[in-house]
C-alpha cells in the first residue's frame, strides 16, 4: 500500500506525524515514535516568552536577599553559565535528528519580531527540517483594530519566511473571521503549509475553591469536524500543504482528512492516552480500510471528500444545518 | 610586569592567593570567613587551576573541628592544605592546631578575626580569636589592608613552607575580611617565584606513606616527652628570620616591602603607638597628619606576632622613643595586661636586662584596647593616645572609643579631630537591602577603581535585621592610597535612597558644608521639600547642601526593575559627583552592567540599559529655600509609655547612637530584658493585611501562619466595645464556647506587619460577589498606619481568654493563645517564625529556651531589641544561646538542674510537711500538671508554700523557698537549624537522645546554612543547588527523623504547618507532653530556597503531596498502650517531585547552569522520595501485622 505523502516539500511515509506535545521532549521518545511509524515529528513549541520570563525570574531570585545581611550577603552560588533556552532546545532538535530518521520540525511561539527572527534562525541552523510556528494572539482589548491583529499575523510569518530557508508552516486557530481570507492571505507570502487548528488551554472554574483553573482537555474524535470542515474548504485553493490536527483519534479519523484534502495528520491526544504504540495501530487500520475498499494509495484519496470534489460542496457550508434541519422534520 | 588592578575584599584576597597555592581545602561556614571559602569552592567549581595546573579540592567539613581533622589528614599525607575560619571556628579548630604545630606541618590558615562570643556573640572583628591560639605554636601574621592580605597570604605559605612553622594569617573580620580597595592583584608567576618546589617536595616526603612506613602521633611518658618536645625550639628560633627572608624576596618581585615590624612616623619620635592589623592604617594616617602638622611621633606596625623576635622588634624602636602605648584589639580579663602589651613589656625588659637596650632611658610603656567587636577605631582616638603618652603621667590598661564610666578606664577624644583631606571623595549611601544599593555601589567601586587612578574604597554597614534592613555604604575615592580604615564621618557626597530614612536616622550628620545630597523622593520634585522634616531642612540650609531628587521608584516601575533602583541610584550618583565626565561615565556603568547581567541573558542587560536612560530625564536639582518651614516632626525612637531601659538605651541603639552609650547603661553579665521589639515600631511595610469581619469564619488560620505575630485574634464580652475607636471592627464569635454576648476580632499590628501576604494565602475564604478578596486583603498601610495603631492599642487592652478554657489542641483554640513571639526581625514570610511563635502560645509562660546560634538565634536575640515576650502575668519564656555546636547539651543542662531543683524540693517539702501542712505537700508532691488547669493550680498552690515559707526560719525553707518555683512544670526548648541539628551539633543531639531527658528539640529545617547565607547541610536535598554544592548535592538528605525513631524512646515528629496546621499543633502539644527527648523536624521554607516568600505555603503543601516531606509521628507511649508508635499524616505521593522541586530556584537553576546533570539528579530525587515513601508507608503496614 502506498501511504506516502508530500508535507511542504518534505516526502513523508504515510501522513502520520506527532503533533507539538509534551511527548516530544524526550529523545527516546522520538525514537519509539518512528519505530512505531511515525512519519515526521513536530517538536514541543520553544516559547520566547517563556524563556524571558525564566530570565527575569532567575535573576530576581538570585539577587532576593542579597547585600541586606552582614552574615549572609548572598544565598547561591554565582555561576558563569546559564543556558535559558533556547539553547537547550537547539540542542534537542539536533540529538533528535542524530537519533532518527524521520524529518523533525520545529515549533515556535514567539513574542517579538526579533524574538520570531531570532529563534527561527537558530531552529534552522539547529538542523530542524521544517518549521511550524505556533502563533495566537487572544484579543481581549476591545480597542485594538482586527485589521491590525491580522496584519500583524502576516508580518510575522514574512519575517520569518525571510529569515529562513526550511519550509514553514502556521499553526492558526479557527477564530478568523474570515479564514478563507486570511488562509489566502498567508499562501500569498509563501506560507509552506497550514495546521488547522491549535487547540489551546481553556480555562475551566473550579467551584470548590472558586478558582478559573486553566488546564487542557484532550480531544476526541468529535472535535475534528471543525479542522475536516476547513480542510475540505481551502483544499485545492491553496498553494501551501494542510496538515489537520485536533480530534484525529483513529484510522477512521486520518482517511476522512485525507480525503477531506489534507496532506498529514497531526496526532497527540490519541498518543497520550493510548501510547506511542498507536501510530502502529491506525497505520495498520488505514492499510486495511484501504485494502478492504481497494484503494492504492494516500494520494488516491486526497481531497477526494473536499468541498470541490463532492457532489454536494454546499454539505460543507452553512446550509449543510439547514439541511439536517429539514431532515429532521 | 604588568599586574592587573582589581577591586575586591580581604576575603575574595585571601581565597584568590590560598586557592592558587594550596591542593586541599576543608572548611566550614562561619561569618565573617564564609565568603573565603565560598570563593574556593566557586574558583574550582569554575575550573581554575593553581599555579601547578590542578585544580584544588574543596570539601565542607560538618564543623570547624571537622575541617581542621581533615586539614591534619590533608597535611600528613602530604597535600598542601588550608582551611578560612574566626572565632568560635578558630576555637574548634585548637586541637589539631597543637597537633600541626606540634608536628611542625606546613600550612596557613586565613583568618577574618572576629570577637569570641562572651556576654553576647558578636560577628564583629577583633582579636579575642586569634589571641586565644596563640600558645598553639602557630606563627600569628597580621594584614592591616586588602593589598596587604593578598601578599600576606602568599609570604606566609612561603615561609610557612621553608620553616615548617604553620601560620595563622589574620586580618581583621569586616573591617579587612569586607571592605572592598583597589589593590594589585599578584600573577601565577609571582607566585611560583616565591613558592619554591623543593620545599613542596620535602613536604611530601615527610607525608605519612605504606611505601615509607613511620608512626607519627605516639603516647609518650615523662621520661621522654618533655625533651621530645624541646626539640621544636631551632624551628621557631629561625622563623622569624625566615619570615623576612620571604619578605624580602617578595620585594624583589612586587616593590612591597614588609618587614617583620615596620616603623612608620619620624625618625626621631619620642611618642610611638604599637599595634597589629587594619587599625595600624588609621594610626598610620594619623602619624602622617600630626608630622605634617609639626609633631613628631610614629608607630609600629606588627606583622609576624607569632614568633615573636625581641631582636627584630627592639631594632625597629628609635632610640629617640621616650614613651610607648601599646594597643590591643582584644580583652583578656584578670591579665596583667593584653597580649600585645605584655610582648612589648618583656621585650623592652629582656633586652634591658641583657644590656642591649638601645634607647637612653627605659621607655614609659601603657596598654591599651581598642576596637572590640569592629568598634570604630578613627584618627581621633589616636591622637586621645598620642595626647595621653605626652602628659606626665598616663592612664595605663586604658580602653579609647567607649566611655567607660564604671572603672573609667576610658580616654576622652575630639569626635571633631579628621584627617580626611580635601582631594578625597567621601560618599555615603542609605539603603534598603532589598533596594540594591550596596551591589551598585560595590560596581561604582569597581568602576572607579578600574577606569581611573584613583585609588577605591569601600565598606557597608548592615543592620541586623533580615527584613527591611538598612545598609550604609561608605565610600571613598582619592589620589593616593587609602588608609582610613573607619567609617566616613565627613561625607561630601550623601545618597538618601528612602525617603522614609530621614524620619528615622540622621542621614545628614556625617555631611559637611556645600556637600551634594541626592534624595529618592516619591513625591513630585515641587513638593518634596515640604515632606522633608524640618530639623532636616535646617540641616540642609545651614550646611549649604546641593540637593538633588530622583523619583527612583516611578523609574524602576516603568523600566520593569520592581524594587531594585540599585542602577538608577548608581546613575545619579555619578551624574552628578563629577567623578568620571558624565558620558564616560553613563558607558561604563552600561559597560558593568554587561559584565554583571551579561550571563544572565540580554534582557536583564536591556532592562538595566533603560533604568540608565530613564534615570537622567527624571534627576533634577531642588532648589533650597531660605527658611525650614516643614510641618513634618521627628517622631520619638520609642514611645513615651515604654519602660525606662527601652528609652534610656534600646532606643539610643535603634537611633543609630549606640556608641554613645557608656558601660554603665549595660547589665555586667549580659542579660537582657525580653519584649522589646513592641518598642520599636518599623512601619517597613507598604502594605498590611485588612480583616473583612463580615465573611470571616473565624479559623485562625491568618493568626498561625504569620510570621511576626501582626495578626492576633480576642474573643471577649460585647461590653468592651463600649469605649472602642470608630474603626474597631468586631463581629460575632462563632463556636459552641461562646455565649450570646461573645464577639470576636482580629486586629493587625500595622507598624510592625512585613507585608508577607503569608495571611491573605492561607486564608481560605473568598468573597462570594468579587472572588478576588478573601476574608484578609492586603491594602495600602499609610492611609491606614493611624487608624489601625489606636485599633491596635484598643485591641491589646481587651483581656486576653483565660487559657485554661481554650482548647489547646486545635488551630482555632492554639491561636486564642497570646504569642509571646513577636515582631522578630526575620525576614517577612519567615517559614520558620511561626513553629516558634506556636510552642511561645502553647507553653511561653513556662518554657526555657536552649537556642542553636543561627537565623532563629539573630532574629530571637539579635539587638537592639528582641521578640521573646511576657504574658499579663509577666511570664514568658526565657531564652538564651550558647554556641552553635553544643545547643542539644546546653537544653539538656537545663533539664538536668530543672529536674534536680524539682527533686531537692520534693525533698524539702518532705522535710518540711508539718510546717507546710500535709494537704498542701501531698498536692504540690502529686500534682497532675498535664493541662493548663493543672498547672494554674499548681501555680496558686506555689504561691500559698512560699507564704508559709516565707514565715519560717528554718533552712530548708530558706533553700525550698529559693527553689518553690521548680514545683511548677517547665517546658525546655531547645530551638535550632539543619546545621545545627545534622551537622555541626548532630553529636550532642544524638547523645540527648540516648540520655533519655525530657527535652523537646525543634529542628527549623530550611535544609540549608541560611543565616550565613545558603552553604549546603547534610538536610540540603539531593538535585539542590548550594553553596558547596554548585552542580546540585549529589547524594541525599541525611533522614533525621529516621535516625532518631532508631533509639525507639525518642517522640519524633514531621511536620509542615503549610500542609497541615492541625498535625503541626498535634504534634508540638504531643512532643511536650512525651516525658522524655522529643524531636520535631518543621519544614521551614526559606528565602535561600530562592521562591516568592508569599507562596511559602503552597511549596509546603507541594513537599507534602509530593511524598517529599512525609507528615508522621511517632509517639513511644503508643507502645505502652498496645497501639502502633508510628502515625503516618500525609497522603500516598500525588505530583512528581520535579513539580515541586522546580518552583524553587534552587533547583531549578541547576536547569539552566547543568542541564544535563539536572536531569540526572531531578530523577535520583524522585527515587529518593520513592524509597522515602516506600520507607514510611512500610512502617505503617508493619506496624499494623504486628499488632494482628
Amino acid at each position: 500500500m502506498d501511504l506516502t505523502t508530500t508535507y511542504m516539500g518534505l516526502k513523508l511515509k504515510n501522513p502520520l506525524v506527532p503533533s507539538a506535545s509534551p511527548l516530544g521532549r524526550d529523545i527516546s521518545t522520538v525514537k519509539r515514535m518512528e519505530e512505531a511509524g511515525a512519519s515526521a515529528v513536530v517538536l514541543e513549541s520553544l516559547f520566547e516568552e517563556q524563556i524571558i520570563h525564566e530570565k527575569f525570574e532567575m535573576d530576581h531570585f538570585l539577587a532576593q536577599g542579597t547585600e541586606s545581611f552582614a552574615e549572609a550577603t548572598s544565598y547561591f552560588p554565582e555561576s558563569d553559565m546559564y543556558n535559558f533556552g533556547p539553547d537547550e532546545y537547539l540542542a534537542h532538535i539536533q540529538q533528535c535528528q542524530k537519533a532518527v530518521g524521520i524529518p523533525i520540525i520545529a515549533s515556535l511561539n514567539g513574542v517579538s519580531t526579533g524574538g520570531w527572527i531570532d529563534y527561527a534562525r537558530k531552529i534552522q541552523e539547529a538542523g530542524a527540517d521544517a518549521l511550524e510556528l505556533n502563533l495566537y494572539y487572544l484579543a481581549t482589548d476591545p480597542a485594538k483594530d482586527p485589521r491590525k491583529i491580522e496584519d500583524n499575523y502576516i508580518e510575522v510569518l514574512k519575517a520569518v519566511k525571510n529569515a529562513v530557508t526550511i519550509p514553514v508552516a502556521l499553526k492558526l486557530s479557527p477564530f478568523f473571521t474570515s479564514l478563507s481570507h486570511m488562509a489566502t492571505r498567508f499562501d500569498e507570502i509563501g506560507v509552506d503549509a497550514l495546521v488547522l487548528f491549535n487547540r489551546f488551554y481553556q480555562p475551566d472554574i473550579d467551584l470548590e475553591n472558586l478558582e478559573v483553573v486553566p488546564n487542557l482537555v484532550l480531544s476526541t474524535s468529535e472535535s475534528m469536524r471543525v479542522p475536516l470542515r476547513w480542510i475540505a474548504i481551502l483544499y485545492g485553493k491553496l498553494k501551501a500543504s494542510l496538515a489537520a490536527t485536533t480530534g484525529i483519534h483513529t484510522a477512521e479519523d486520518v482517511l476522512k482528512m485525507i480525503m477531506a484534502g489534507a496532506d498529514i495528520t497531526q496526532l497527540c491526544a490519541t498518543l497520550l492516552q493510548n501510547g506511542i504504540g498507536r501510530i502502529t495501530e491506525i497505520q495498520e487500520g488505514m492499510i486495511k480500510w484501504m485494502e478492504d475498499n481497494e484503494y492504492e494509495s494516500v494520494k488516491q484519496m486526497k481531497g477526494s471528500m473536499s468541498h470541490k470534489s463532492v457532489a454536494e460542496p454546499a454539505a460543507f457550508e452553512r446550509a449543510n444545518y439547514m439541511r439536517v434541519l429539514k431532515s429532521y422534520q | 610586569m604588568n599586574r592587573r588592578m582589581n577591586t575586591i575584599d580581604g576575603n575574595e584576597a585571601a581565597a584568590y592567593v590560598a586557592h592558587k597555592i594550596n591542593e586541599v581545602i576543608a572548611i566550614y561556614p562561619i561569618t565573617p570567613s564564609s565568603n573565603m571559602g565560598e570563593w574556593a569552592d566557586q574558583f574550582s567549581a569554575e575550573g581554575r587551576k593553581n599555579i601547578w595546573g590542578t585544580i584544588p579540592s574543596v570539601t565542607e567539613m560538618q564543623s570547624e573541628g571537622g575541617a581542621a581533622g581533615a586539614i591534619h589528614g590533608a597535611l600528613q599525607t602530604g597535600a598542601l592544605s588550608t582551611t578560612f575560619t574566626a572565632s568560635q571556628g578558630l576555637l574548634l579548630m585548637i586541637p589539631n592546631m597543637f597537633k600541626i604545630a606540634g608536628e611542625l606541618t606546613p600550612t596557613v590558615f586565613h583568618v577574618s578575626a572576629r570577637s569570641v562570643a562572651t556576654h553576647a556573640l558578636s560577628i564583629f572583628g577583633d582579636h579575642s580569636d586569634v589571641m586565644a591560639v596563640r600558645s598553639t605554636g602557630f606563627g600569628l601574621y597580621a594584614s592591616n589592608s586588602i593589598q596587604e592580605v593578598m601578599d600576606n597570604a602568599l609570604i606566609a605559605q612561603a615561609a610557612s613552607l621553608k620553616s615548617r612553622i604553620p601560620f595563622v594569617h589574620f586580618f581583621d573580620g569586616f573591617r579587612s575580611s569586607h571592605e572592598v580597595q583597589k589593590i594589585e592583584e599578584l600573577t601565577d608567576e609571582d607566585m611560583r617565584a616565591m613558592i619554591d618546589d623543593d620545599m613542596i617536595f620535602e613536604h611530601r616526603k615527610r607525608a605519612l606513606s605504606p611505601d615509607k612506613p613511620v608512626l607519627r602521633g605516639t603516647a609518650q611518658n615523662p621520661d621522654v616527652f618533655f625533651q621530645a618536645r624541646e626539640t621544636v625550639n631551632p624551628f621557631y628560633d629561625a622563623c622569624p628570620g625566615i619570615v623576612q627572608e620571604m619578605m624580602d624576596k617578595f620585594a624583589k618581585i612586587t616593590g612591597r616591602h614588609y618587614h617583620l615590624f615596620d616603623y612608620i612616623g619620624a625618625p626621631d619620635a619620642e611618642n610611638i603607638i604599637i599595634l597589629m592589623s587594619s587599625g595600624a592604617e588609621t594610626v598610620h594616617e594619623t602619624v602622617d597628619y600630626l608630622n605634617e602638622q609639626g609633631e613628631k611621633v610614629g608607630m609600629v606596625k606588627v606583622r609576624l606576632y607569632r614568633p615573636f623576635s625581641i631582636e627584630h622588634f627592639i631594632k625597629t624602636l628609635p632610640e629617640s622613643v621616650k614613651s610607648i602605648a601599646v594597643l590591643d584589639r582584644t580583652k583578656e580579663p584578670g591579665s596583667a595586661g593584653e597580649p600585645l602589651y605584655m610582648d612589648v613589656i618583656n621585650a623592652l625588659a629582656e633586652t634591658q636586662a641583657a644590656g642591649d637596650l638601645p634607647m637612653k632611658s627605659y621607655p614609659k610603656v601603657i596598654g591599651g584596647r581598642y576596637g572590640l567587636s569592629s568598634k570604630e577605631f578613627t584618627p581621633a582616638m589616636v591622637k586621645a593616645v598620642y595626647d595621653e603618652l605626652s602628659k606626665d603621667k598616663s592612664k595605663n590598661h586604658f580602653t579609647v572609643g567607649i566611655n567607660d564610666d564604671v572603672t573609667n578606664t576610658s580616654l576622652e577624644y575630639d569626635p571633631s579631630f579628621s584627617t580626611e583631606k580635601s582631594d578625597v571623595v567621601r560618599a555615603m549611601f542609605y539603603g534598603l537591602g532589598a533596594d540594591g544599593t550596596v551591589g551598585a555601589n560595590k560596581n561604582s567601586i569597581k568602576i572607579i577603581g578600574t577606569e581611573t587612578d584613583n585609588f577605591a574604597q569601600g565598606y557597608f554597614v548592615y543592620d541586623s535585621k533580615k527584613s527591611g534592613s538598612m545598609t550604609i555604604s561608605h565610600l571613598r575615592f582619592g589620589p593616593r592610597d587609602i588608609h582610613s580604615t573607619y567609617l566616613v564621618s565627613e561625607a561630601n557626597f550623601i545618597g538618601c535612597h528612602q525617603f522614609v530614612f530621614l524620619e528615622k536616622y540622621d542621614v545628614l550628620a556625617a555631611a559637611v558644608e556645600g556637600a551634594t545630597f541626592l534624595l529618592n523622593s516619591p513625591y513630585p520634585l515641587e513638593e518634596t521639600w515640604d515632606k522633608i522634616p524640618k530639623k532636616v531642612q535646617q540641616q540642609i540650609i545651614d550646611k549649604k547642601l546641593k540637593m538633588y531628587v530622583i523619583d527612583a521608584y516611578t523609574v524602576a516601575k516603568e523600566t520593569g526593575m520592581g524594587a531594585r533602583i540599585n542602577t538608577i541610584m548608581q546613575t545619579c550618583f555619578f551624574a552628578i559627583s563629577g567623578i568620571l565626565p558624565r558620558d564616560e561615565a553613563i558607558a561604563k556603568i552600561k559597560g558593568t552592567i554587561e559584565k554583571t547581567y551579561g550571563v544572565k541573558g540580554e534582557e536583564i542587560v536591556k532592562k538595566n540599559y533603560e533604568a540608565v536612560d530613564g534615570t537622567l530625564a527624571n534627576l533634577h536639582e531642588l532648589k533650597i529655600p531660605a527658611t525650614a518651614d516643614s510641618k513634618v516632626k521627628l517622631p520619638p525612637t520609642v514611645p513615651e509609655e515604654a519602660p525606662d531601659f527601652v528609652k534610656n538605651v534600646t532606643a539610643m541603639i535603634i537611633a543609630g547612637k549606640g556608641d554613645d552609650l557608656p558601660v554603665s547603661a549595660f547589665a555586667n553579665d549580659g542579660t537582657f530584658p525580653t519584649a522589646t521589639t513592641q518598642w520599636e515600631k518599623r512601619n517597613i511595610s507598604l502594605e498590611i493585611p485588612v480583616w473583612d469581619e463580615n465573611i470571616c469564619i473565624q479559623c485562625n488560620k491568618c493568626v498561625l501562619v504569620c510570621p511576626h505575630a501582626v495578626i492576633r485574634p480576642k474573643v471577649y464580652d460585647k461590653k468592651l466595645l463600649e469605649n472602642a475607636p470608630k474603626t474597631f471592627k468586631h463581629s460575632k464569635a462563632r463556636g459552641k464556647e461562646y455565649d450570646e454576648n461573645m464577639v470576636y476580632t482580629l486586629q493587625v499590628a500595622p507598624e510592625d506587619c512585613t507585608g508577607c501576604a503569608l495571611c491573605v494565602e492561607v486564608c481560605p475564604v473568598k468573597n462570594k460577589q468579587e472572588t478576588r478578596l478573601k476574608a484578609i486583603n492586603m491594602a495600602s498601610q499609610p492611609p491606614l498606619r493611624d487608624t489601625e495603631k489606636e485599633n491596635w492599642n484598643f485591641f491589646l487592652n481587651i483581656p486576653d481568654l483565660d487559657r485554661r478554657g481554650v482548647s489547646v489542641h486545635t488551630v482555632k483554640g492554639s491561636q486564642m493563645l497570646r504569642p509571646l513571639f513577636e515582631f522578630s526581625g526575620a525576614c517577612a514570610g519567615c517559614g520558620e517564625t511561626p513553629y516558634v511563635k506556636l510552642v511561645s502560645q502553647l507553653f511561653g509562660d513556662r518554657t526555657i529556651i536552649a537556642n542553636a546560634t543561627g537565623c532563629s538565634s539573630i532574629y530571637g536575640g539579635n539587638l537592639p531589641t528582641t521578640p521573646w515576650a511576657k504574658d499579663e502575668n509577666g511570664r514568658g519564656p526565657t531564652w538564651s544561646n550558647s554556641l552553635f555546636e553544643d545547643n542539644a547539651e546546653f537544653g539538656m543542662g537545663f533539664r538536668l538542674t530543672i529536674d534536680k531543683h524539682g527533686e531537692y524540693a520534693r525533698e524539702l517539702l518532705g522535710k518540711l510537711k508539718t510546717d507546710v501542712g500535709k494537704d498542701l505537700t501531698e498536692a504540690l508532691i502529686n500534682a497532675d500538671q498535664s493541662d493548663e488547669a493543672g498547672i494554674y493550680d499548681q501555680r496558686d498552690r506555689v504561691e500559698e508554700l512560699k507564704k508559709i515559707l516565707d514565715k519560717s526560719d528554718k533552712a530548708e525553707a530558706k533553700q525550698l523557698l529559693s527553689l518553690a518555683d521548680l514545683l511548677v512544670k517547665k517546658s525546655v526548648w531547645i530551638m535550632g537549624g539543619d546545621g545545627w541539628a545534622y551537622d555541626i551539633g548532630y553529636g550532642g543531639l544524638d547523645h540527648v537522645f540516648a540520655s533519655g531527658t525530657n527535652v523537646n528539640i525543634l529542628v527549623l529545617d530550611t535544609e540549608v546554612y541560611s543565616n550565613t547565607g545558603g552553604q549546603m547541610s547534610k538536610a540540603t536535598p539531593r538535585g539542590a543547588v548550594a553553596k558547596f554544592a554548585y552542580s546540585g548535592k549529589p547524594l541525599k538528605r541525611k533522614d533525621l527523623g529516621r535516625l532518631a525513631m532508631s533509639y525507639g524512646n525518642v517522640y519524633v515528629a514531621q511536620i509542615a504547618f503549610g500542609s497541615s496546621d492541625a498535625q503541626t499543633v498535634r504534634a508540638i502539644i504531643e512532643a511536650e507532653a512525651y516525658d522524655g527527648p522529643s524531636i520535631i523536624i518543621a519544614y521551614s521554607h526559606c528565602i535561600a530556597h530562592g521562591i516568592n516568600m508569599q507562596y511559602g505555603l503552597d511549596q509546603q503543601k507541594l513537599a507534602v503531596d509530593s511524598g517529599y516531606w512525609p507528615l508522621y509521628r511517632y509517639n513511644p507511649d503508643l507502645i505502652a498502650e498496645g497501639k502502633s508508635p508510628f502515625t503516618l499524616d500525609s497522603k500516598a505521593p500525588k505530583i512528581p517531585f520535579r513539580n515541586y522541586a522546580y518552583n524553587e530556584t534552587r533547583y531549578k537553576m541547576l536547569t539552566k547552569s547543568h542541564p544535563e546533570h539536572a536531569k540526572k539528579l531531578i530523577e535520583l530525587a524522585q527515587e529518593d522520595v520513592n524509597e522515602k515513601w516506600d520507607y514510611y508507608s512500610g512502617l505503617v503496614k508493619t506496624d499494623k501485622s504486628t499488632e494482628n
